[in-house]
């Protein structure tokens, strides 16, 4: 997709796939950010813009379901794709129902993933329209 | 891969076995309660009721026995009181002189003679002993008696009885002797008497078959001939009984029978009146009674006993009965809450290993992402690496495979209704026990009917039955052998059907149909919980489906599993 570079938030415990998982979306002309938790999510959040947040469900400290909440509440316009270890279907809809953009499965292809991103960079677009 | 157990070693119902045993225990246990609160209050009545008709009765037997006893010795002390007093009157109605005649005393002897038969001779003797006169069929004229000894007692008593004797005729017979003084002389009138023509005054008191009369004198010696305890003059199997008043009835053991003896003494004579009975005889309306009630008793028991045996069987059929809901309510319990542990457990390894997998699926992303830029494309070994990074890529894609297969698996909520495809069920469940058939040399096939239509139905639920029934299938295969699945699709009943066939040893059909009772298995004590096909049977209920089992036309066991397209029953 072409257009101005938008920007993508990743929150995961894990460093490992945080760091994979920045550097191949910025590879793919994605700017992304990684933080390792909740709070440091929220604080930069506060600190800059972000079209995309891409959150890991469970995590030490802050839990997945309750950054989606606050992020929710404080910018509701931002989309979020949850990743979930578990494949149980009721996080999932409940974060749905939190107003979760969708979510995806680890162990996941970026070629599944980045997709979904886009679509959710689009739909806050429409929505950006919409609320002016 | 351990080496699983011989698990098809015997074939033991186990269940069946240790709950019959229990219900055994259980019905003696009631039985025996039953019985004896009911019996021992049966017995006691029945007992006391014929203990106290017997006393009774023994009573008035008794009784009667002594009014006899009575009647008969006033009846011989009335007929010794009129010999005694007829004699009496001869001696003193005529003088020493007048009886002397011979003519005289035979008129005498005639008259006396006249009424009654009762004497065999009478004679006079004078104050010396010699026998002056003589009327009867002996000739005992001249005879002396002053050594006698009854002379001296009629001297000394003024009348004289005697004891029974032989004497020279050898017939028992006795003698009445009355004393006549006459001025400063006397002399004695003397009758003899046979005892055979009063005997009959005895016999009279003699009844039934074994009843006895007699009477004995004070050295306890037979004076007359009884019927059964000896002839006159000889001594009677009862002991001897001092002179006493009044009558007596007793119990005395004579020969090989107890008779019940009344005895009375005489008032004119020392002889004692004995009447013995029979108690068989006298008591034959009481063992008649006894007799009834012995069977009146035997029916009451019957009865009792059919009616506990009846009632037990009644309530253990009910105990069984509702330990058999039980066991099933548990047994699904159980499973419910095994299978939610065995969720739990799945869902965290998978979560565990999801995490890990992640990393090595964005690390191997990133080298293919690198492995685009040119100078490495320019590395003789580019193909090498990209060959490796795919085969990693494609080895996560596996294990992802498995590990959302398991918490697939472990998804185990209320029963819900999604429409599955029987064949890629049938697919996603034989991958659990591929490996297991492999290490076993099991071959499984599969021959599952193209363009199956979906049921709508818990898939989970329906996959955990068919994981139990191939298992069971592997199992009883052991090794070296073949497990077939098939599918197909029944239009008229609108089922879809499974069926697992095998070619283990089958079903013994005496037990075909209890497999699917709860706690009944077929595998060695210990090593099967007996759960498995209790279970299958109430999920597939449940699903509106069944589970069938039978013996395969060759050999091996045949599970059918028939799944409704839709179930209305759960429907809302």
């Amino acid at each position: 997709m072409d257009g101005p570079p938008y920007r993508v938030l990743v929150v995961d415990d894990e460093a490992d796939f945080l760091e994979t998982l920045v550097r191949r979306l910025e590879r793919r002309q994605v700017e992304a950010v990684g933080v390792p938790g909740g709070r440091e999510a929220l604080a930069a959040l506060a600190e800059r813009p972000f079209d995309v947040v891409v959150l890991d469900v469970r995590m030490p400290g802050m839990d997945g379901l309750d950054v989606l909440k606050a992020i929710k509440t404080r910018w509701p316009l931002v989309e979020v794709i949850l990743l979930t270890g578990h494949a149980s279907v009721e996080s999932g809809l409940q974060g749905m129902q939190l107003g979760a953009f969708d979510y995806v499965m680890k162990p996941c292809k970026l070629t599944d993933l980045l997709p979904k991103i886009e679509l959710a960079y689009e739909r806050k677009c429409l929505r950006e329209k919409a609320s002016r | 891969m351990p080496v699983r157990p011989w698990r098809r070693a015997a074939l033991v119902p186990c269940w069946i076995e240790a709950m019959e045993d229990k219900y055994g225990n259980l019905r003696l246990k009631l039985l025996a309660s039953m019985l004896s609160f009911s019996l021992v209050p049966l017995f006691i009545v029945g007992l006391s009721l014929y203990h106290q008709f017997d006393r009774a009765y023994t009573t008035k037997v008794q009784e009667n026995l002594r009014a006899l006893v009575e009647d008969r010795r006033h009846a011989l002390d009335l007929f010794f009181e009129e010999r005694i007093s007829q004699l009496y009157t001869v001696a003193h109605t005529h003088s020493f002189d007048a009886l002397c005649s011979p003519t005289t005393l035979e008129h005498v002897f005639d008259l006396m003679q006249r009424r009654s038969k009762y004497y065999v001779d009478i004679g006079v003797i004078d104050q010396k002993g010699d026998h002056v006169a003589y009327a009867g069929p002996y000739a005992l004229k001249g005879v002396n008696y002053r050594d006698a000894e009854w002379f001296q007692s009629v001297l000394l008593h003024g009348i004289y009885v005697s004891d029974v004797f032989l004497g020279v005729r050898q017939y028992p017979h006795f003698i009445i002797a009355v004393l006549r003084r006459e001025g400063d002389r006397y002399w004695i009138l003397r009758a003899t008497i046979n005892t055979d023509l009063f005997e009959s005054m005895v016999k009279a008191a003699q009844a039934g078959e074994y009843g006895d009369a007699f009477l004995v004198n004070e050295k306890n010696l037979l004076q007359t001939s009884s019927r059964f305890v000896g002839r006159p003059m000889e001594v009677p199997p009862i002991p001897a009984q001092p002179r006493f008043n009044g009558s007596r009835v007793m119990s005395l053991d004579i020969g090989q029978r107890t008779m019940l003896v009344g005895a009375v003494w005489l008032r004119n004579v020392p002889w004692m009146l004995v009447v013995m009975e029979d108690p068989q005889e006298e008591f034959l309306p009481v063992l008649q009674t006894r007799s009834l009630a012995l069977i009146l008793l035997a029916a009451g028991v019957a009865v009792v006993v059919l009616g506990a045996v009846f009632v037990v069987n009644l309530m253990i059929g009910q105990l069984q009965e509702a330990d058999r809901q039980k066991a099933l309510l548990d047994a699904d319990l159980m499973q419910t809450s095994k299978m939610a542990a065995l969720g739990r457990l799945a869902a965290g390894i998978a979560h565990e290993i999801n995490n890990p997998l992640a990393v090595i699926q964005e690390k191997a992303g990133w080298i293919q992402d690198l492995l685009e830029e040119e100078d490495v494309q320019k590395s003789e070994n580019f193909k090498e690496f990209e060959a490796a990074v795919t085969k990693i890529q494609q080895h996560v894609d596996r294990a992802r495979t498995v590990t959302h297969r398991l918490l697939g698996f472990a998804r185990r909520m209320e029963p819900v209704q999604h429409p599955v495809n029987m064949n890629k069920l049938v697919e996603e469940t034989l991958t659990f026990l591929e490996n297991e058939a492999r290490h076993r040399n099991i071959e499984i096939t599969k021959e599952l009917q193209d363009n199956l239509p979906d049921v709508l139905s818990d898939g989970a639920q329906i996959q955990q039955v068919l994981l139990n029934v191939v298992n069971n299938a592997i199992d009883a295969v052991e090794k070296d052998g073949r497990v077939h699945i098939k599918t197909s699709y029944d239009k008229d009943l609108h089922h879809v059907l499974v069926e697992i066939s095998d070619t283990g040893p089958g079903i013994p059909s005496d037990v075909l149909d209890k497999i699917f009772d709860p706690f009944f298995t077929t595998k060695k004590l210990g090593s099967g919980t007996g759960l498995g096909l209790s279970i299958c049977h109430s999920i597939m209920t449940k699903l509106g489906g069944r589970i069938e089992a039978r013996n395969g036309p060759q050999g091996g066991a045949v599970f059918v599993l028939a799944i409704p397209l839709q179930h209305q029953a759960s429907v809302g």
